[in-house]
């Protein structure tokens, strides 16, 4: 990109026809109202009377376990399967008034298989929607430089490329390129990550929740893994069977205070230790590196971590260190303060679970 | 007899080279003699005989593979009617066709035809089925229509199968275009047939056999070029 865009998130979506290249410009808040599916000759619903409100350029992630329907609701925003009951609101317009192919032109849409259509370029795949809208060449050519670079991927080397040629990850990130071609006030993804391997996984949600701090879309996001849910989202929506929304809350929320059973036990019972991957050392109050403010200090080679390390994993460091403080250092490898057990016995103590920046990254 | 160029019965006792009179294993002569009367002409016909039952034949297979991809109940009865022409004898159904239709081209082409039809109609539907289902869910949610999916996604997926098939109806159609003359005055079949009414001289034979064989090479080839230039991406990975 040129300019970093940082643009106000729209509250009303726009037609993406109406932005140029070099524009992530839009988000839309997404409202499910009193959302039903039934399947003909089925007695229980498929998505049951699902309400909740995605505020503009948030991630909101659908979880639950198989059979919850968390496909199911993703699929009727883009009116891929067709709504029995209520309504679906993007940037306050009804889906139900827009031609469905139309509508899903302006929605982003990534599936765990990718689906990169294995005849055209790299290129030719991250320009599908556009050509649908009909821009012109230059236009096409320029966003597909654009959002090749975005990507990390050299526009030069890799456009004209096959998909067969990619590696998964590259694929996977191309099918995110492609949903954000026409710069869709929303995006929708099927767990986007599920076929790629645990450690390929976890850098390319790490780089999507980097490039979503410079997209700032709105996002609904299905995965079955609360891992996933927890680390990407803004807001988790937990579906139980039947389609029916068990809580709707921020991650933090979520882990503190489930609201029943059958959250707790979807979320699991190291909840607590899942608490601390939401808290970076950079958000905690750290002891004073010459331990002038405890009595705790540090032997010179004690065990050195970045701030942007989670407290869960500095947990996991201290224990092996076998409860020795680990230095805290900053980017330039100043060690800015200690971090004991009992900090972290502190942060599990808070009942309110500290609001957090995990997005930061 | 259809001749362009006076009768094609070697003149044994007016002009005659030695290697035709002692009827050598191949006379090149006679060939070079010939070619403008007899095996140019017989080529020529062939090459429209085979070339316009195969792009009938394409048309209708494609219509039949596009309404049977569309709706499944259409594959079986069109199996069993193309297996059905598929499986009559080719020289029975030339005659056949004789008493309703004449004994011209029509007849030849609905005969070439008919042979084409189970092989591309087959290999069509297996293309368009072979595209994968995630493939086509990212056409529909990316707000391609059914048209536009078919034209830019399955159809261009399916030309590996489409060509695979093209190429076993082409040389099919190639070599049973060699009894056409049964019914009507054409092809290649006409010089072969003749030579094999003349007793011991085989250049006419061979000259005709080895222009259908050669014409099947030379078809097959060019459709292997043109699929290597329609799916560059079926070669990369």
């Amino acid at each position: 990109m040129g300019a970093p865009a940082r643009l106000m998130p729209l509250k009303t979506a726009d037609t993406a026809h109406n932005e140029g290249p070099s524009a992530f410009a839009q988000a839309a808040e997404l409202e499910l109202r009193d959302v039903s599916k039934r399947y003909p000759g089925q007695r229980e619903a498929a998505i049951g009377d699902l309400s909740l409100t995605v505020p503009a350029g948030e991630v909101c992630v659908l979880v639950g376990p198989s059979g919850s329907g968390k496909t199911t609701a993703m699929r009727l925003i883009n009116r891929l399967i067709p709504l029995s009951d209520g309504d679906i609101l993007i940037g306050g317009r009804s889906v139900l008034q827009r031609e469905p192919r139309e509508l899903r032109r302006e929605i982003g849409y990534v599936i765990q298989q990718v689906g990169l259509f294995p005849h055209l370029t790299v290129g030719e795949n991250i320009a599908t929607v556009p050509r649908l809208l009909g821009w012109d060449k230059q236009r096409i050519a320029a966003r597909v430089h654009e959002l090749l670079a975005l990507i990390g991927l050299d526009p030069e080397e890799m456009a004209a490329r096959y998909p067969a040629q990619l590696s998964g990850g590259q694929r996977q990130r191309v099918g995110v390129a492609r949903a954000l071609a026409a710069d869709p006030p929303l995006m929708l993804m099927d767990e986007p990550f599920g076929a790629i391997d645990p450690i390929n996984r976890a850098r390319l949600q790490d780089e999507f929740l980097a490039l979503q701090q410079q997209v700032r879309k709105t996002i609904v996001f299905v995965t079955h893994d609360i891992d996933e849910a927890i680390k990407m989202g803004d807001r988790i929506a937990i579906l139980r069977e039947g389609g029916v929304l068990a809580q709707y809350d921020t991650p933090s929320e979520i882990l503190t205070r489930p609201a029943d059973e059958f959250v707790a036990q979807f979320v699991g019972a190291d909840r607590a230790l899942k608490r601390l991957s939401l808290t970076t050392l950079a958000e905690l109050a750290l002891l004073a590196p010459d331990g002038t403010d405890s009595a705790a200090s540090a032997p010179a080679d004690a065990l050195r971590v970045p701030r942007e390390t989670t407290v869960h994993d500095a947990l996991s460091l201290l224990l092996s260190a076998g409860g020795e403080p680990l230095q805290v250092t900053d980017g330039d490898g100043r060690v800015v303060g200690l971090l004991t057990l009992a900090q972290v016995q502190q942060l599990l103590c808070d009942d309110r679970a500290p609001t957090t920046l995990k997005k930061a990254s | 007899m259809q001749t362009v160029g006076g009768p094609v019965i070697p003149d044994y006792a007016a002009h005659s080279s030695s290697c035709v009179v002692h009827n050598h294993a191949f006379c090149w002569g006679w060939v070079n003699e010939n070619w403008g009367s007899v095996l140019w002409p017989a080529l020529r016909q062939h090459v429209l005989l085979v070339a316009a039952a195969v792009a009938i034949g394409f048309a209708i297979a494609l219509a039949l593979a596009l309404a049977a991809h569309r709706y499944r109940r259409i594959e079986r009865p069109t199996i069993f009617v193309t297996t059905l022409l598929y499986t009559i004898p080719s020289l029975a159904l030339f005659e056949l066709l004789v008493a309703p239709v004449g004994a011209n081209v029509i007849s030849a082409e609905i005969a070439l035809v008919s042979y084409t039809l189970l092989i591309l109609f087959r290999n069509i539907l297996t293309g368009l089925r072979s595209v994968p289902a995630e493939v086509l869910d990212s056409a529909e949610g990316m707000g391609m229509s059914r048209g536009q999916a078919l034209w830019r996604v399955e159809l261009p997926l399916a030309l590996p199968a489409i060509i695979a098939g093209l190429r076993i109806a082409v040389v099919t159609i190639i070599a049973l275009a060699t009894i056409v003359y049964t019914i009507y005055d054409a092809g290649l079949g006409v010089p072969i047939h003749t030579a094999l009414g003349e007793g011991p001289f085989k250049t006419e034979l061979i000259a005709a056999g080895v222009l259908a064989i050669a014409l099947a090479l030379l078809a097959d080839g060019l459709l292997v070029l043109a699929q290597r230039a329609l799916t560059p991406w079926a070669r990369a990975g």
